[in-house]
C-alpha cells in the first residue's frame, strides 16, 4: 500500500469492554494507516459502537489503550479524542435544525466568552473545505432546510471544520439515494487523498467492497477476522460476519389473488413529515409490494396511514372489500392489517415492560387475554412461551424487560405478535433496519412465509437490494406521490434511482 | 462525570435504596441539628420516640399518615401514567367541601348509606378537578404541571371565599370555618377516646385496590403502558387519551378521599388549614414508594412518623420542628438520587 514506513495513524491494543457479565469488545487491536479506509463490518451487537464510543471518549474501556498519532489518548474524554484530530459523523445527525450550517459549524470552536462569532473567518474556511472535498452546502442555510445528504455533509464539514484527520462514519449511506451515496463516496475518496484516514462502519457488503481498503469484521465483539477488500468476496465477508454461510431468501412464484387493500387518490395532512398526495395503490393477496424511496418523502405517513395512526384527509380506503371508517390503530388491527413499525424501540414496544406485556399489547383488551377488565396474565405467559418458542426468540424469561433484548430478537417478537394472528395484510415498514445479516434472512423467510399463504404484503425500505430481492411489484414515492408499479426486474436500478430522486415518469403508465 | 446504564436492580437492591436514601437523609439533616446547637443523635431519638415510643405517639403517627396514604396514592396512580397532578391539594379540599355540603343535614340518609355516598361524591368531585387539566393537557397540549400547580390556589382561595360565605357556620364566632358534618356522617373511630379513626381502614384498602388496579387490570396495563410510552401505547390501539382520563378521575378522587376522611374521621369541620400541605407531601410519598401502592402506606406512616416525631422533638430539644420539614424535603431528593442509581451507573472520569 502507500507509505508503509510511517507510523499508524491510530493503534488499538487489546481494547476489551465488559458490561456486566456480557463482553462487548474482547481484546480488539488494529491499526489505521495514512490514508487508508477501514471498514467495521459486524452484526448488531457485534461490538462496532461500543468500540468506537471508546475511540471517541464516550465509553472508558476497562483494558486496552488507543494511540493517536502515536501519542496515548486519554480515555474517556471526546474533547481529547477531537483535539487528536479524530472526528465523528453519528448515524443520527446531532445539528441544531433551528441554525444556519455556518453556526452549526462553528458551535463549540470559540470561547463562550467572545461576544460574537467571527463569521467573516469562518465562512471563508467552510467555503474552502467545501470546494476542496466537493462537499457543497450553503452556509448561510437554515439547517431545518437541507435535504438529508445535505445535512451529512455539513456534519462532515464540522468533523473537518475541526482539523479532523480520522473520521469515524458511521452507517452513513442509510439515508441517502444512490446518488447520494455515490457523491459520499466520491467525497471520501477526496478525503484519502488529501491524506485522511477514514473508519466506515456499515453493513452493507456492497458498499465496504466499493469504498475499503481493508475491512475489519467484528462478530460477537471478537476481531473474527481481517482482510483486504481486494483479496475478498462478499460471499466470504457475509460468512465471516455471521459465522456460518447465509443462504438468501428463496422467492417462489406465487399467483397475485384478490385486492385486499386499495387506496384511491388518499391524502394525508402534514403530522408525519411529508405528507400523501393523491395516493393510488392496490395490494394483492399472495404478492409483495416494494416501496422505495430517500426517506422523508411520504413513506413515514402513508406507513402511518395502514398503521392507523393517522387518517386520510381525502380519497377512500378500502380493506377486504369493505371501506374504512373511524380510522385508528385499533380499527386498523380489527381490519386484519398486520403492522411492523420502523422505530421497534420508540414505537414498536414499551421497553420497561415485560415481553408478556409486550406481546399482548394488540390484543390485551380481547376476550383471549381480559375477562371484565381483569387481565389473565396466565394466558398472556403462554401466548409469550408460544411466540418465544415458534419465533425463536433468545430471551431470559418472559418476565423480563423487552428493552434489554437485542435488536434482532425485539423484531422476532413484533413480528410473533403481529404475524401470529395470520393477518391478510401486512405492513411491513423498514423490518429490517438495523439487524443483522441472520436476522434479516429471518424477517425475510417470514414476510415470504406470509406471501405464500395469501397475504397482501406492503414492504417499505430505504434498502434497495432489499426491495429488489423480495418484491413482486415496485413503487417508487417521491414528495408524497407514488409512482406508477413495475414489476419485478420491469425498471433498473437506475431507473428507480431517478424516480427516487424525484425525476418523474415521462409517459407515466397507468396506476394498477 | 457520566452515567451508564445499569440491568434492572434486584429486589434486594430495590428494598436498600429507599433505606440508604434515608440514611443519608438523616446524615444531611444532622449537619442543620448540630447548626441548632443540639446533638444530632438525641434529636433522632427524641424524633423516633415522639413517633412510635408510646401508644399515642403509635396511634398519632398513624392518624396523620391516613390523609398521606390518600394523596400518596393519588400522586403513585397520576404519576405511573405520566400525568404529573401535582394539585392532590386542591382536590383534597374539594373533597373536603363535598363532605361537608353533604355531610351537614343535606341528605337525611342512615350512615351506612350516607357515608359511601359522600365517599363516592367527594371522589367524583376530585376526579373531576383533575379531568379538566387532564383534557388541557390532551386536547390543547397544556403542561398540567402548571394547571394543577396553579388550581392549587384557586381551589384554596374558592374554599376561602365559601368559608366567608355559603359554607360560613353561623355559629362560628365569625371564624372562616364550616358547621359540623353530622353524627352520621363521621367516620367512628377506631378506639373509643382515640383520634384514630376508620379512614386509616378506608386508606388501607384503598392502597391495596390501587395495587390490584394496577397490577391484575386492564386499566393498570394500559396506564403503566401510557406511562412508559405513550407513542408506543398509541400504536398499539391503547386509547391514550382516554386511558389519561380514567387515570384522571382515579388520582383525583383518591386524593379527595383525604379531605374527606380528615373532616369527618378527624376535624368535624372545614376550616382553611384542613391540610397542612398534604397534598404536596403526597409526591414525596409517592416517590419515596418509587409508585409502589402498597409502599405508599410504608412511606406514607414513615413521613408521618416524622412530622409527629419532630413535634414531640421540638418540644423537648428546643430544635424548632420545622426540621421535620427540611427532613421531608431532603428524603425526596436523596430518593430521587436513589432511584437515579439503581437505574444508571456513574462513572467518575
Amino acid at each position: 500500500m502507500s507509505i508503509a514506513s510511517q507510523p499508524p495513524v491510530l493503534r488499538l491494543s487489546g481494547i476489551t469492554k465488559r458490561f456486566g457479565p456480557l463482553v462487548a469488545n474482547d481484546a480488539i487491536s488494529f491499526e489505521l494507516e495514512r490514508g487508508e479506509v477501514i471498514a467495521l463490518l459486524g452484526e448488531n451487537g457485534a461490538g462496532k459502537t461500543t468500540l468506537m464510543n471508546i475511540l471517541f471518549g464516550h465509553y472508558v474501556a476497562d483494558e486496552g489503550s488507543v494511540e493517536a498519532f502515536g501519542q496515548p489518548l486519554q480515555p474517556g474524554d471526546p474533547r481529547a479524542a477531537l483535539d487528536a484530530g479524530i472526528g465523528m459523523v453519528h448515524q443520527h445527525f446531532t445539528l441544531a435544525d433551528n441554525m444556519t450550517v455556518l453556526e452549526n459549524i462553528a458551535l463549540g470552536t470559540q470561547s463562550l466568552w467572545l461576544p460574537r462569532l467571527d463569521r467573516a473567518v469562518a465562512r471563508l474556511r467552510i467555503e474552502q473545505l467545501s470546494a476542496d472535498f466537493g462537499l457543497a452546502v450553503d452556509p448561510a442555510a437554515v439547517v431545518s432546510s437541507l435535504s438529508v445528504g445535505e445535512r451529512q455533509r455539513v456534519e462532515i464539514l464540522k468533523a473537518l471544520y475541526r482539523d479532523a484527520r480520522i473520521l469515524i462514519l458511521d452507517e452513513p449511506t442509510a439515508v441517502l439515494t444512490p446518488a447520494e451515496t455515490d457523491a459520499l463516496f466520491r467525497t471520501l475518496k477526496l478525503l484519502v487523498a488529501k491524506g485522511l484516514s477514514i473508519i466506515f462502519i456499515s453493513h452493507k457488503l456492497h458498499e465496504v467492497m466499493a469504498v475499503s481498503d481493508r475491512v475489519l469484521v467484528l462478530r460477537s465483539g471478537r476481531l473474527a477476522g481481517e482482510r483486504a477488500t481486494a483479496a475478498t468476496d462478499r460471499k466470504e465477508l457475509a460468512a465471516l460476519m455471521v459465522g456460518q454461510e447465509v443462504k438468501p431468501a428463496e422467492v417462489t412464484a406465487v399467483e397475485p389473488g384478490d385486492a385486499l387493500l386499495v387506496l384511491d387518490t388518499v391524502s394525508t395532512g402534514r403530522r408525519n413529515g411529508a405528507a400523501l398526495d393523491g395516493v393510488s395503490l392496490t395490494l394483492r393477496a399472495g404478492e409483495i409490494t416494494g416501496l422505495a424511496g430517500v426517506s422523508g418523502n411520504g413513506q413515514a405517513a402513508l406507513a402511518a396511514l395502514l398503521a392507523g395512526t393517522e387518517s386520510p384527509i381525502a380519497g377512500t380506503v378500502v380493506i377486504g372489500g369493505r371501506q374504512i371508517g373511524d380510522w385508528s390503530p385499533k380499527a386498523a388491527l380489527g381490519h386484519g392489517i398486520a403492522r411492523i413499525p420502523e422505530d421497534r424501540h420508540a414505537v414498536g414496544t414499551i421497553g420497561d415492560m415485560s415481553v408478556t406485556e409486550n406481546v399482548i399489547a394488540e390484543r390485551y383488551a380481547s376476550p383471549r387475554f381480559s375477562r371484565m377488565g381483569f387481565l389473565d396474565w396466565k394466558a398472556a405467559r403462554n401466548f409469550a412461551e408460544q411466540i418465544i418458542a415458534d419465533y425463536d426468540v433468545k430471551c431470559p424469561s418472559p418476565e423480563a424487560r423487552i428493552r434489554l433484548l437485542s435488536g434482532g430478537n425485539m423484531q422476532k417478537l413484533i413480528l410473533g405478535r403481529a404475524l401470529d394472528p395470520e393477518p391478510s395484510v401486512i405492513l411491513a415498514s423498514q423490518p429490517t433496519r438495523g439487524l443483522d445479516v441472520g436476522a434479516v434472512a429471518y424477517v425475510h423467510r417470514m414476510l415470504l412465509a406470509a406471501r405464500q399463504r395469501g397475504a397482501a404484503i406492503l414492504l417499505i425500505s430505504e434498502d434497495l437490494e432489499e426491495i429488489l430481492a423480495l418484491s413482486d411489484r415496485i413503487v417508487v414515492m417521491s414528495k408524497g406521490r407514488l409512482s406508477s408499479p413495475s414489476a419485478r426486474g420491469e425498471r433498473s436500478i437506475r431507473e428507480l434511482g431517478e424516480l427516487m430522486a424525484g425525476h418523474g415518469e415521462e409517459g407515466a403508465k397507468d396506476a394498477a | 462525570m457520566r452515567l451508564e446504564p445499569k440491568p434492572a436492580p434486584s429486589l434486594g437492591m430495590t428494598l436498600l435504596f429507599p433505606l440508604a436514601a434515608i440514611a443519608a437523609t438523616l446524615l444531611l439533616t444532622s449537619l442543620l441539628v448540630l447548626a441548632a446547637g443540639a446533638s444530632p443523635l438525641s434529636v433522632f431519638y427524641l424524633v423516633a420516640k415522639g413517633a412510635a415510643g408510646s401508644q399515642f405517639a403509635l396511634l398519632e403517627t398513624l392518624t396523620r399518615a391516613t390523609p398521606l396514604i390518600f394523596t400518596g396514592l393519588a400522586v403513585a396512580v397520576a404519576f405511573r401514567a405520566k400525568l404529573w397532578n401535582i394539585g392532590a391539594e386542591a382536590q383534597l379540599y374539594i373533597g373536603g367541601v363535598v363532605t361537608v355540603v353533604l355531610g351537614t343535614g343535606a341528605l337525611p340518609l342512615p350512615s351506612v348509606i350516607l357515608i359511601p355516598v359522600i365517599m363516592l361524591a367527594a371522589m367524583l368531585a376530585g376526579g373531576l378537578l383533575l379531568l379538566g387539566p387532564a383534557i388541557l393537557k390532551t386536547r390543547f397540549g397544556v403542561d398540567e404541571v402548571v394547571t394543577t400547580l396553579l388550581l392549587n390556589f384557586i381551589v384554596l382561595l374558592f374554599v376561602s371565599m365559601l368559608l366567608e360565605g355559603v359554607l360560613k357556620d353561623p355559629m362560628g364566632l365569625g371564624w372562616p370555618q364550616s358547621q359540623k358534618v353530622i353524627a352520621d356522617a363521621q367516620l367512628p373511630r377506631i378506639i373509643q377516646g382515640k383520634r384514630l379513626h376508620y379512614g386509616f381502614v378506608v386508606a388501607i384498602v384503598s392502597a391495596i385496590v390501587v395495587w390490584v388496579i394496577m397490577k391484575k387490570t386492564v386499566l393498570g396495563y394500559e396506564m403503566r403502558a401510557v406511562g412508559h410510552n405513550p407513542e408506543g401505547a398509541r400504536f398499539v390501539g391503547i386509547p391514550v387519551n382516554r386511558v389519561l382520563m380514567k387515570t384522571a378521575l382515579l388520582s383525583g378522587g383518591l386524593a379527595a378521599l383525604a379531605g374527606f376522611s380528615e373532616v369527618s374521621g378527624l376535624k368535624g369541620n372545614l376550616t382553611l388549614d384542613l391540610s397542612p400541605g398534604y397534598g404536596y407531601s403526597g409526591i414525596v410519598v409517592a416517590m419515596l414508594a418509587m409508585l409502589n401502592p402498597l409502599g405508599v402506606v410504608v412511606s406514607a406512616i414513615f413521613v408521618a412518623g416524622i412530622f409527629v416525631g419532630a413535634d414531640a422533638m421540638s418540644r423537648i430539644a428546643k430544635v424548632p420542628s420545622y426540621i421535620a420539614d427540611v427532613m421531608v424535603a431532603t428524603s425526596l431528593l436523596t430518593m430521587v438520587v436513589a432511584i437515579l442509581l439503581t437505574r444508571f451507573r456513574v462513572r467518575w472520569k
